[in-house]
């Protein structure tokens, strides 16, 4: 901590702090835990998918408030307000799935006028709409994209740590295939994903959501020794899953602890060994018995080496290539191509992670920008792929996390990183972690193909 | 009673590291616990129960009378897991190992722990006899004076601790001049033991580079690979070092062909055959036999360390095999000259020739470092592996001497 952090953290440090506009962040609601006040649901015309959805996931929708001319009132300067909320609502969820013409977009406006400013803290504003793929005629294609302008919108206008999320639902997509979405977006679990749009379809084979999704089932995380990859560990683990946790023998100790804590098991490994795939599979059927197969495979381990492009040389080119993406892939078409014991699952989840250095890009990080841009075209590519078996894949792009790695960064460029988005604050290693287990929960076979970012809707490359 | 079989299914260890080094203040316990917790992540076994772990120190605090279940206390185990502290000086780890294959082997368990532990870095400091006889003078005394009389006997010279000292009780010689005696005895020269211990690092070096550890070692400390190994090192380099046993002409031994003092734990995972195999587990060798003998070295009629040649060929005889039938030895490298005065004794005696290309294969105590108690595990777990990774059917032979004119041997099989 340097001197400038230290000042910063005092109270008159914090005094001044506010004085020059850079109040407190807001505390995030995290975890398996749903809003206090109640989820209200905003069914516009031809909509009723919500409704389904909030019904499998035993959650009554409230009646919504709408800012019709006639139910606004004046304030003391004589404003028109819209109508108010007696109990502040923890949720809307404005299902506009039936959508398709611009006047409609009005219905939006309308549901959410009144939740501007009275959700609780870490409120959540959800809207459902039909993929522009699945809606005939360009003015339904124009208007679902209208939504996402809304969405981003709405995002950065939320206070008190709420977020505003859409998804894009496929033709067909049942409530069976949203529910594990839905679950997610209200729960604290996506404290830190926030002016995000994706896409749910139908899943090849239906799960229910439950608390503990794993249950039963072996997750290998790479890169699990530390940081993300432990906390992904510890979210997997408390979602009932048996974690092998993977990492350079070089980092076994840290390894071995965290694979200890969450009752897993421990695989020193160099992912870019050219076996690391069957490795894999030999130690889930050694040590999870002869009979397990990996339900999940979260490709976290990843590495920076940071230059200039004007100094980059081919050694640094390639590491971070062969770690970051080669090797994902290697081991993926290993366990794709082996029915072997401890092998992948019949029907699992690949997940990866991409980075806003991916989206965007970022100075001095043209290797590491390659290598996560490149994931998220491997997770495109490979959803064609699979296509026929019921296997997903699907990656996270974090933004700015609170880990070792970012606490090294200056502090006042690390406190500008952190106020950069709409949460006005960083991350926590939880989020992304949160984010990968509803990617891999069982009940998201209809979520495929997707990068989800989970960045407090950061302002790079938004 | 049907026959049982235990094997070995694998192993863990800390990396080893010269005493005073990065593991300075790492007690016995830290060490065994953190060799304990690897184990316990590589197999998954958090929060299970374990047969027995057993193991143990040679150089121990009073502190650690109970080091052992200490350990398990303070790892991931499920605390009903029974442990058991065991010692036999540098035969401490195999030792252990035959104690739990046989109990493996009766039905009393079906799965152990074994190995051991030391740190030359945390061996107990002890106060000189005149303090000591002092102290009881002193809380016997009833009356001041008597009180006063008792302080008065300590002179200033008594507060210093003695230093610890590896030194036989009845020869008072150290191994390292005991071993220089059994050097000139069996005429063992410079040259032979430089080659030793050049092959020692080199095959210990080869064998970190192939990843041959991968499985068999979690970092301790940031600690990553075994410290004293110098992969690069030369036989120029090792003939220049000076001579540190012996006198004159006959001084041969030095820091390069001795092993250094050493900090660490290693522990193994036997189990019985069946039981491993319901587990999945791999069934890297089977524990066949083991001997122990000891020489009548206080006469000086016989070598401190050269116990192992008696033990081997009761061994080789109860198991109807000769030398030829084994794909690897692993002679503990207590010094170069232990090893060639061993396999000097072995042919004089008519026991028959050690095949040295099969000798030591992926380096021993020399490169890596010997923290007594745990070399036993180091070695076992190590062979083991390669006996799996050479085939069915395939066999080695570990000899390990020990303080006291005692040595234990062991059969493993894949």
């Amino acid at each position: 901590m340097d001197v400038l952090e230290k000042l910063y953290a005092t109270p008159a440090g914090k005094f001044v702090a506010r004085k020059a506009g850079l109040a407190d962040p807001p505390r995030l609601r995290r975890g398996r835990v749903l809003p206090t006040g109640p989820v209200v649901l905003a069914e516009l015309d031809g909509g009723g998918l919500g409704r389904a959805t909030l019904a499998q996931l035993g959650i009554e929708a409230a009646e919504p408030l709408l800012d019709l001319p006639e139910s606004r009132t004046k304030d003391e300067k004589g404003r028109d307000v819209p109508p108010r909320y007696s109990t502040r609502p923890g949720a809307i969820v404005v299902d506009a799935t039936g959508v398709r013409e611009i006047t409609q977009l009005e219905g939006i406006r309308r549901a959410l006028r009144p939740v501007m400013r009275s959700l609780e803290e870490s409120g959540r504003v959800i809207v459902l709409a039909t993929d522009a793929a699945d809606v005939e005629g360009l003015e339904a294609k124009a208007v679902a994209q209208a939504v996402d302008g809304v969405n981003r919108t709405v995002g950065k206008e939320l206070r008190g740590g709420a977020t505003a999320n859409l998804v894009f639902v496929r033709r067909g997509t049942e409530p069976a295939d949203l529910a594990s979405t839905m679950s997610f977006l209200l729960e604290g679990r996506s404290a830190f994903v926030s002016g995000q749009a994706w896409r749910v379809g139908t899943a090849e084979r239906r799960h229910s959501v439950t608390a503990r999704p794993f249950d039963g089932r072996v997750v290998v995380v790479t890169g699990a020794a530390r940081g993300i990859g432990a906390a992904i560990a510890r979210t997997f683990a408390r979602d009932g899953a048996t974690v092998v946790a993977v990492d350079i023998p070089a980092s076994g100790d840290a390894l071995a602890s965290v694979a200890n804590e969450v009752g897993g098991s421990a695989l020193q490994l160099d992912i870019t060994s050219g076996d690391a795939g069957a490795r894999m599979a030999e130690h889930v059927a050694r040590v999870h018995g002869e009979s397990s197969r990996i339900w999940a495979v979260v490709h976290n381990a990843g590495i920076t080496r940071d230059k200039l492009l004007a100094n980059l040389d081919e050694k640094r080119w390639a590491s971070v290539l062969d770690v970051n993406l080669a090797a994902e892939m290697r081991i993926n078409d290993y366990l794709l191509t082996h029915d072997v014991p401890g092998g992948l699952a019949e029907e699992a989840r690949i997940v990866g992670i991409a980075s806003t250095s991916g989206v965007a890009g970022n100075k001095g990080q043209t290797n590491y920008a390659a290598s996560k841009a490149g994931v998220m075209g491997l997770v495109w590519a490979m959803r064609e792929e699979l296509a026929a078996r019921p296997i997903t894949v699907n990656a996270v792009a974090p933004g700015f996390i609170e880990t070792e790695m970012t606490a090294a960064i200056p502090f006042v460029q690390r406190e500008i990183f952190r106020r950069s988005n709409s949460l006005n604050q960083g991350g926590r290693p939880v989020d992304v972690a949160e984010t990968l287990a509803y990617l891999c929960d069982p009940a998201s076979g209809g979520v495929n193909g997707q990068v989800i970012r989970v960045c407090g809707q950061n302002l790079v490359g938004a | 009673m049907t026959s049982r079989t235990a094997v070995v299914v694998g192993g863990n260890r800390t990396p080893f590291v010269k005493a005073g080094g990065r593991y300075a203040d790492a007690s016995a316990q830290d060490l065994l616990t953190a060799a304990l917790d690897g184990l316990v992540a590589r197999f998954g076994l958090a929060g299970q129960e374990v047969g027995e772990v057993v193991a143990g120190a040679v150089l121990k605090h009073t502190r650690d009378f109970n080091l052992t279940r200490e350990a398990v206390l303070g790892s991931a185990l499920s605390p009903h897991t029974p442990a058991c502290d065991l010692q036999q000086a540098c035969g401490t780890g195999l030792e252990a190992v035959v104690y739990a294959s046989n109990k493996i082997r009766l039905g009393q368990m079906d799965v152990a722990i074994a190995g051991g532990v030391d740190s030359a870095s945390d061996a107990p400091l002890v106060v000189t006899e005149r303090l000591r006889k002092a102290m009881l003078a002193l809380s016997r005394a009833r009356s001041l004076p008597d009180k006063l009389t008792a302080l008065a006997r300590i002179r200033p010279a008594d507060l210093a601790p003695v230093p610890p000292a590896v030194v036989e009780p009845r020869t008072g010689l150290s191994m390292g001049e005991s071993q220089a005696l059994t050097t000139a005895k069996w005429g063992i020269t410079r040259e032979e033991q430089d080659d030793l211990a050049l092959a020692s690092h080199r095959n210990l070096g080869a064998a970190w580079d192939a990843g041959f550890f991968d499985d068999l070692v979690t970092p301790y400390l940031k600690v990553a690979r075994d410290s004293i190994l110098r992969a690069d090192t030369s036989k120029e380099a090792l003939a220049k070092l000076r001579t540190v046993f012996g006198k004159g002409e006959a001084a041969t031994m030095t820091a390069g062909n001795s092993t250094a003092l050493t900090d660490g734990a290693a522990l193994v995972l036997v189990a019985e055959e069946e039981y491993a195999r319901g587990r999945g587990w791999p069934v890297w060798a089977k524990v066949v036999d083991a001997q122990v003998a000891a020489s009548d070295y206080v006469t000086g009629r016989e070598d401190l360390l050269l116990a192992p040649t008696r033990a081997i060929p009761v061994l080789l005889e109860r198991n109807g095999l000769t030398l030829d039938d084994f794909d690897f030895f692993e002679f503990h490298e207590a010094f170069a000259s232990t090893v060639l005065a061993t396999l000097k004794a072995l042919e004089q005696n008519g026991v028959g020739t050690v095949d040295r290309s099969k000798l030591n294969v992926k380096g021993s105590s020399l490169a890596a470092g010997h923290p007594f108690a745990a070399t036993g595990g180091r070695i076992v777990a190590s062979l083991a592996k390669m006996l799996h990774e050479r085939g069915p059917g395939s066999r080695g032979l570990v000899s390990i001497c020990a303080a006291g004119g005692q040595g234990v041997v062991a059969i493993l099989e894949a």
